[in-house]
């Protein structure tokens, strides 16, 4: 057997008190996909960064081609045939291809000799590995796919051997995640190495060859990925069983509680990021919201929550209401039963610094409930009803004196869902509700809302993960650039067709 | 996790910057020739060795107590009010016109008159800059600095065209009448059978900024005004996620600040002066800026580091009133606990978390 392209060996790296990454070993065949796969928070994102000589490890050796290697920056881990490619991209957005391929890498002062060789190298990549762009185009005109792929050329034309990726298909439609599949399983049959970070089973599952699992800084199993299964995966995630199916009754819709008519949205640029959206949610009914981030979800669920202008028609229950810029505002949407579970937590959801109590009446803070008199608030009665809604929301740990920013990331999720369902709103808008938040969190929050569904409350889910948006919604509507492209049932369709959808190719007119 | 316990940020913190202040002050006195000991037994005995001192340390107290909640309250939204020097003056011009053209019967009532006055005059000197904040953009650092030089100069014209005697050589108003005439601490106490120096300036004044801060602690953390300007302070977005208003709470936070800083003039120029003069608040409206800092925003901190304050005045005073060390070398000292409360308030902060992270790992 050769040596393995990568080894490493008792791996440790702690900040301050949290011990990131514990005594990891692993060691990574060369020609093969190995996939790590962890929780937010179980070091992934860490051990690569000590592989990439951002961090320094506290203990531990490094091993390329079974040599001992010491990478003390990220010069040296190029220098070692190591290549990231991150979960945001690290390209100059109004450079060319070109210009972004060599810079870093250039080979003399004068920048031309560079750029024409670096042509003729890219030629050959492409043709090697069928990774075709234009190598004249600027980066901010090229597809999010596309912008990956220059990505991935930055590292081979840097003779990259072992390539990282860090989650790389969050920002990538269905069918781009197909095309980097493809690209990927190219790399390896011409003999690359590549580590694969993901937090999705299912593309470990497809891809790679080895998977190592990660829970809580330590390396808790490295299996042959035709060994195992979704849900041993998950259990060993996790540390205890888990259901990857969400479980739920047919809907039962009733009444229709919120009508949107040719809703649009300008940003601050003059940009039209809702170009006219409508749609209907009923009563008992889940509608979700399938699309690539940044096609105007984020817009349309603000808008809806009150916290942008727009212009058009928006219905509660038969009665319009106004649209913020109108004199509406959060606070105006809270009142008439609208709870919104914000997209970001930590920035709009949240005042990180505030204990639990004051972020569970935030937003809520004019509750009647929580006046002692007309000056003062009545705190005590706060943090009572705080310690009630952590303990039915199984908020851990309970101690509504912490600070929001000491809960972990699944913990502060479910402060916010508490918050907002508990309300007993009519209509619940959800964006995001398990980004960066732990498997066993995911489960509680899943059934959460179902339950207030099946309590027969109209609630907009928009989401980028298509597995949570297909198996929680009972109508599914499509946007892309800004306007819903088409709607479908889920268990009437599926990610290919979905993905066509989300990437603006067949528009079919709305009504499913 | 928090890095380390609450009294160690609280108490620890301040009291190493300031020891640290301290050693370097002494180190400059070294240089000119001077004894340190016999400085720091100097501004001691005068600032607190008599009731005379304590009479002008608390003097200078009520001044950066008010000052230093204007400066606090601000800060909780997330704005920086430099303006507390003009806002201060503007307070003062409200106190002498008050104080002239109302025919008050008793100074109990005068300064509850006075009091709404110079809240009112601080209060509108600092409504410009926030509504230009709030509704143009335009950085209220920036602003409320330039107001400053504005309110100098329009009390500069007042008081040399309007407000001054005729016949007087002095840009100043005229004596206020005699019942607006606040007690001092010697009146005060002289009841109680407490003997407290005659001349010393310190008046009713220290009651209510001690009320002042009070008031100011229950409304940042006991109202829901006080929870909206938290809120917002801490994430603009957040805040209007939440349906809270930038405009309202933007507004709002520098009226209370710009009034706060304003009820100084109950202390100076009521209390102590009697009259409004030129360059009345001497710089308090900067020290208030310290004072807040090393309060860590925190009323109850603030009267405790204006009290600090007040006895770096006044022992500074004395100091250059009875030794050989220049005026000059007063506001090196105080420079120092600025910088070292302030300014570089990490370089004391950050060796010590790594201290209690070590000494928690060791327990662990």
């Amino acid at each position: 057997m050769t040596a393995p392209a990568l080894e490493l060996k008792g791996i440790s790296k702690a900040f301050g008190p949290v011990q990131a990454n514990k005594d990891i070993s692993i060691a990574v065949q060369p020609g093969t996909i190995h996939g790590i796969i962890g929780e937010n928070g179980a070091g992934k994102s860490t051990l690569m960064s000590i592989l990439y000589g951002f961090y320094k490890a506290d203990a531990g050796e490094i091993f390329i081609k079974g040599e001992k290697t010491a990478i003390p920056d990220s010069q040296a881990a190029i220098a070692a045939g190591i290549g990231m490619v991150f979960q945001h991209f690290k390209l100059v957005e109004n450079f060319t291809v070109l210009e972004n391929i060599i810079l870093g890498a250039e080979d003399g002062r004068l920048l031309r000799p560079s750029l024409s060789k670096a042509r003729k190298v890219l030629r050959q990549l492409e043709q090697e590995y069928e990774l075709h762009v234009d190598p004249d185009e600027i980066i901010e005109n090229l597809s999010v796919g596309h912008q990956q792929r220059v990505e991935i050329l930055k590292a081979l034309y840097r003779q990259a051997d072992i390539l990282i990726l860090d989650e790389p298909t969050g920002v990538l439609t269905p069918a781009e995640a197909d095309q980097l599949f493809r690209i990927l399983d190219r790399l390896r049959e011409e003999g690359k190495t590549i580590i694969l970070i993901t937090h999705k089973l299912r593309e470990i599952m497809e891809i790679t060859n080895t998977v190592s699992v990660m829970r809580r800084g330590q390396m808790t199993a490295t299996v042959k990925t035709a060994d195992t299964t979704p849900e041993q995966l998950a259990e060993l995630m996790v540390g205890r069983k888990v259901l990857l199916q969400v479980e739920k009754a047919p809907a039962q819709p009733g009444k229709t509680v919120l009508e949107v008519e040719n809703l649009k949205v300008t940003d601050a640029k003059g940009v039209a990021r809702l170009k006219g959206v409508s749609l209907d949610i009923r009563a008992g009914e889940i509608l979700g919201i399938a699309g690539v981030a940044g096609n105007g979800q984020s817009e349309l669920l603000e808008v809806l929550g009150g916290m942008i202008p727009g212009d058009g028609v928006i219905r509660l229950n038969g009665a319009e209401i106004p649209l913020s810029g109108q004199g509406a505002n959060g606070k105006a949407r809270r009142d008439i039963g609208i709870a919104h579970v914000p997209e970001d937590r930590q920035r709009d959801g949240l005042i990180m610094d505030f204990h639990a109590w004051e972020n569970v009446a935030f937003g809520y803070h004019h509750d009647p409930a929580y006046q002692k008199n007309a000056l003062f608030m009545d705190n005590a009665a706060l943090r009572e009803d705080t310690a009630r809604k952590m303990e039915k929301f199984d908020v851990r740990p309970p101690d509504p004196w912490l600070a929001a920013k000491n809960f972990s990331g699944g913990n502060q999720q479910k402060v916010v869902v508490a918050r907002e369902i508990e309300r007993n709103p009519d209509l619940l808008l959800v964006g995001q509700p398990t980004r960066g938040v732990d498997i066993g969190a995911i489960e509680f929050i899943h059934k959460q809302i179902i339950a207030l569904r099946d309590q027969g409350k109209a609630i907009l889910l928009v989401s980028v993960e298509l597995d949570e948006i297909m198996s929680l919604s009972d109508r599914i509507a499509v946007m892309f650039d800004g306007q819903i492209m088409g709607e479908r049932l889920p268990d009437q369709t599926n990610a290919q067709e979905l993905g066509l959808l989300m990437a603006g190719m067949a528009n079919d007119g709305g009504a499913a | 996790m928090e890095k380390m316990p609450k009294w160690a940020d609280v108490v620890l913190i301040p009291l190493i910057s300031l020891i640290l202040a301290a050693a370097i002050s002494a180190l400059v006195i070294l240089g000119i020739g001077e004894d340190p000991v016999a400085a720091v037994k100097l501004m001691v005995k005068g600032s607190l060795g008599s009731t005379y001192g304590w009479g002008y340390t608390l003097y200078y107290a009520t001044n950066f107590m008010f000052t230093g909640l204007a400066v606090a309250v601000a800060f909780h939204a997330s704005m920086f009010n430099i303006g507390g020097e003009g806002q201060a003056m503007l307070g003062g011009l409200g106190v002498a016109l008050v104080c002239l053209f109302v025919p008050w019967p008793h100074w109990s009532v005068a300064i509850l008159g006075a009091i709404a006055a110079s809240a009112v005059f601080g209060a509108a000197w600092a409504a410009i800059p926030a509504y230009l904040q709030a509704r143009r953009g335009s950085h209220i650092v920036i602003t409320t600095i330039m107001f400053n030089f504005i309110a100098a100069a329009l009390l500069n014209y007042v008081l040399v065209n309007l407000l001054r005697p005729a016949g007087s050589m002095d840009p100043a108003t005229a004596k206020f009448p005699a019942a607006t005439n606040l007690p001092t601490l010697h009146e005060l106490l002289a009841p109680l059978g407490i003997s407290f120096s005659k001349s010393a300036p310190a008046n009713v004044s220290l009651i209510i900024a001690v009320l002042a801060c009070v008031a100011v602690w229950a409304l940042i953390w006991r109202t829901r005004l006080g929870f909206e300007l938290r809120a917002f302070g801490k994430s603009e977005s957040g805040a209007r996620y939440a349906g809270i208003s930038p405009f309202k709470i933007t507004m709002l936070a520098m009226l209370i600040s710009g009034g706060l800083a304003g009820m100084m003039a109950i202390n100076n120029v009521m209390g102590e002066a009697e009259r409004l003069v030129l360059n009345a608040v001497e710089g308090a409206g900067f020290i208030g800026i310290a004072v807040s800092l090393m309060g860590r925003n925190h009323p109850f901190g603030v009267f405790l580091a204006a009290i600090l304050f007040g006895f770096l005045y006044q022992g500074g005073a004395e100091l250059a009133l009875w030794t050989n060390i220049p005026r000059e070398l007063i506001v090196v000292i105080q420079a120092l606990v600025i910088l070292f409360t302030g300014a570089l308030d990490n370089m004391v902060r950050m060796p010590l978390e790594r201290l209690f992270l070590a000494l928690r790992r060791k327990e662990a």
